[in-house]
């Protein structure tokens, strides 16, 4: 297997085990624990690291799946005092782990394999040379094992309490009623965080994983309303983001998990302003009809009206009609052609009628008025 | 001590460079975080932070210079920009805040981390230095550094006093300000431009990474000492400066200290001791205050309950046994026996007895009229 390509399945992993996660924390409005805990566990990477001296030993990743959970409590903790509202309580803790871990490193490891700059970039370009052998027989890079029983164990969880998690995240009360601890759901979730931000840290370091934790998901929101399809989305968005990260990456030289970020983020923009429905464009489509629409409907009522009281044939002719419905000659024109072609109104030379169809129209509307 | 301290700033023309430039960014952080915090708007201040490294970037690459200017006009423009997509995510879709802060913040690192890595392959002899920006580097500041950073904070900070008391009202009641026809939307977008700058002063010093830690932790601390608005931005103006110039010149007297992170750790320090230890609002405080009023309320529970118990006897001092005084008390039965003892409330007959003395009858009449009265009071 050649180097590029172990890499681009590595970036694949990540995005995808990162994003099962995402799904959740985004519906649930906690996407910021995911920067918190990504941030954290660098503490516990390091402390590991100072006890069992060994970077690839498993006690790493226990320890800092334990911090993540440690950084969780601690912020609960004091939101709990009620001393200090949620926004700061998650912006004082996260830091602290975080910047002693950053200290312990620069001071002490300064020229082992952790340092600062790995911490915030990742190094999935150098993911080929750190490989796994069994009995001397070369098993592949590390990297990829490691982020496949995440990616196993993520889909383990999802698909084993797949309706637990739905109604935790839609329905807490009804959850609790039905007996499925949301708490236990919560810190569930939040280890499997921690242990998806553990596994992705090598790779895409602690900021990183926040951009594929949470924008394929919320890009994948904007386009379904079922957590199924949402799901699925994400993990495509994210396996896009991983690819064309990379080639991108390859194109200009630059940062691999820099460009994969980069890329979800161009993968969102691109769903947030062409989504049907939800999108940009969608909703400034629908505005302009929804305009248009009221505008030509109230051309029929005022010219059904017009028919009931027997008013002054003035009142049908195309150059008076922006007078009666106070709208400025071009817009009054326009309206008129846009009834025209809905076929609601008849034009007899200057004169307007309305058609059997727009009649009965603009009586559907009055009545249901 | 102190003394050799103060001479070795003074004297030392970088260490004297840091301590202002740390002065500087405390004064200027405290302000503006105290109005981030009490507006919840903390993980703000983090997504600008990280918004503005791709601001640095590019700026250094259409420029290839290093003039501090340039670098924080583009840093400070990208923070704006990722502050603006973050308004129109949250007010046209229906993602909410904390996914669009999230989405801001790391993808918007990623851009910049994307320039730094292809900065760092350019062939120019000038590129060096652009890390800082990361974790923030004291030690490196310049007097044009200083300059640029006394420029902006007194921008951001006679703004901030020009506009007091518009900021005030709409941080306390932003339904009465939008009522009255204050200019909310013109007031949000400038109190966020000067946290934008505040948090674009500090980038050399603490670093994109931390930067926003800056600005709540000297804010959270504040808050535990007052309810004043006033008192609230010169205490985290003070708690800033004190971690900004213990961090800073901690950082560059040791080797190998990122200032950023440093800094946090002092400020944490200060956060820590003021949740604790607050009068009024710490939590020592008030664990002390709920004891007290579990005290209060066990002890005359006792009373009360020997003076009912009295009322079946006739005898107001018959001594009654402690099972019986235990089973319907408030719990902590011995301490809170050994207090009415104390006062001289009780007296201990034998092993297992204990009865009112006269004293303890007048308080636990008081304390039962006392009682009923604001029975009847709750009653009607």
């Amino acid at each position: 297997m050649s180097a590029s390509l172990e890499i681009m399945i590595l970036a694949t992993l990540v995005a995808t085990a990162c994003a099962i996660p995402g799904v959740f924390l985004v519906l649930r409005r906690v996407a910021l624990m995911s920067d918190a805990i990504s941030h954290a566990i660098l503490l516990g990477i390091v402390l590991a690291f100072f006890v069992v001296k060994d970077i690839s030993s498993p006690w790493l990743i226990i320890a800092a799946a334990v911090t993540g959970l440690i950084t969780v409590s601690l912020t609960e903790l004091i939101i709990h005092t009620r001393k200090l509202k949620e926004d700061a309580a998650i912006g004082l803790v996260f830091p602290l782990l975080f910047s002693m871990g950053v200290i312990l490193i620069s001071h002490y490891a300064g020229d082992v394999h952790l340092d600062t700059q790995c911490v915030l970039f990742g190094e999935i370009a150098f993911s080929p040379f750190d490989r796994l052998s069994f009995h001397d027989i070369d098993m592949g890079p590390r990297g990829i094992w490691v982020m496949s029983v995440v990616l196993l164990l993520n889909l383990a969880f999802v698909g084993l309490f797949y309706k637990e998690l739905k109604i935790a995240t839609f329905d807490p009360g009804l959850a609790t009623v039905l007996g499925f601890y949301p708490i236990f759901i919560h810190y569930a979730l939040m280890s499997l965080t921690s242990i998806t931000a553990v596994g992705a840290f090598d790779s895409v370091g602690s900021i990183l994983v926040v951009a594929m934790m949470i924008t394929p998901p919320a890009a994948a929101y904007l386009l379904t309303d079922r957590l199924s399809r949402m799901l699925i989305l994400s993990i495509f968005f994210g396996t896009m983001s991983a690819l064309s990260g990379y080639w991108v990456a390859q194109r200009i030289d630059a940062s691999i998990a820099g460009s994969m970020a980069l890329m979800s983020g161009v993968i969102f923009l691109i769903v947030f302003i062409f989504a049907p429905e939800r999108g940009l464009l969608a909703r400034m489509f629908f505005k302009r009809w929804r305009r248009w629409d009221f505008a030509t409907q109230m051309l029929a009522i005022h010219l059904l009206q017009a028919e009931i009281t027997h008013a002054d044939a003035t009142e049908h002719v195309v150059s008076h009609m922006y007078h009666h419905m106070l709208w400025d000659p071009e817009f009054t024109s326009e309206v008129i052609a846009q009834g025209l072609e809905d076929g609601l109104i008849k034009k007899f030379g200057e004169k307007l009628t309305l058609t059997p169809y727009g009649r009965e129209k603009a009586k559907n509307i009055i009545a249901h008025q | 001590m102190i003394n050799e301290f103060f001479q070795l700033i003074i004297g030392d023309y970088t260490l004297r460079i840091v301590a202002m430039g740390a002065i500087i960014l405390g004064l200027t952080s405290g302000c503006l975080g105290t109005f981030a915090v009490l507006r919840q708007q903390s993980l703000l201040g983090d997504a600008i932070a990280h918004a503005t490294l791709p601001g640095v970037g590019l700026a250094f690459m259409l420029t290839q210079s290093k003039n501090p200017l340039i670098l924080l006009l583009g840093a400070g423009m990208s923070g704006w920009l990722g502050t603006m997509i973050i308004l129109l995510i949250t007010k046209t879709t229906r993602i909410k805040k904390d996914t669009a802060l999230g989405m801001v913040l790391s993808v918007f690192f990623g851009v910049g981390l994307v320039f730094l890595t292809i900065i760092q392959k350019m062939p120019t002899a000038t590129k060096a230095g652009l890390d800082k920006f990361l974790f923030g580097n004291a030690a490196t500041l310049l007097m044009d550094d200083l300059k640029v950073m006394a420029v902006l904070a007194g921008i951001a900070i006679f703004t901030l006093i020009l506009f007091w008391k518009e900021f005030k009202l709409i941080v306390f009641d932003y339904d009465f300000a939008k009522s009255i026809g204050v200019r909310i939307h013109f007031l949000d977008v400038l109190l966020t431009t000067l946290m934008v700058m505040t948090i674009v002063l500090g980038l050399q010093t603490v670093g994109v990474v931390l930067m926003s830690a800056m600005l709540v932790a000297p804010a959270a601390a504040a808050r535990q000492w007052t309810d004043k608005l006033s008192v609230m931005v010169l205490l985290a103006s003070i708690f800033g400066i004190l971690a900004g110039l213990m961090g800073a010149l901690t950082s560059s007297l040791i080797e190998n200290m990122p200032t950023g992170p440093t800094i946090v750790v002092y400020l944490s320090g200060i956060v820590m001791f003021s949740l604790l230890l607050a009068p009024h609002r710490g939590l020592v405080f008030d664990w002390i205050k709920i004891n007290r009023q579990r005290e209060q309320i066990r002890t005359s529970t006792m009373l009360k309950n020997l003076l009912l118990f009295s009322e079946i006897n006739t005898d107001p001092f018959h001594p009654h046994d402690m099972a019986a005084l235990r089973a319907v008390g408030r719990g902590a039965f011995n301490r809170t026996m050994l207090q009415l003892l104390k006062k001289g409330l009780v007296k201990r007959h034998d092993q297992n007895r204990w009865a009112l003395t006269p004293e303890g009858l007048k308080v636990a009449k008081r304390l039962t009229a006392l009682h009923e009265e604001s029975f009847d009071v709750g009653l009607t």
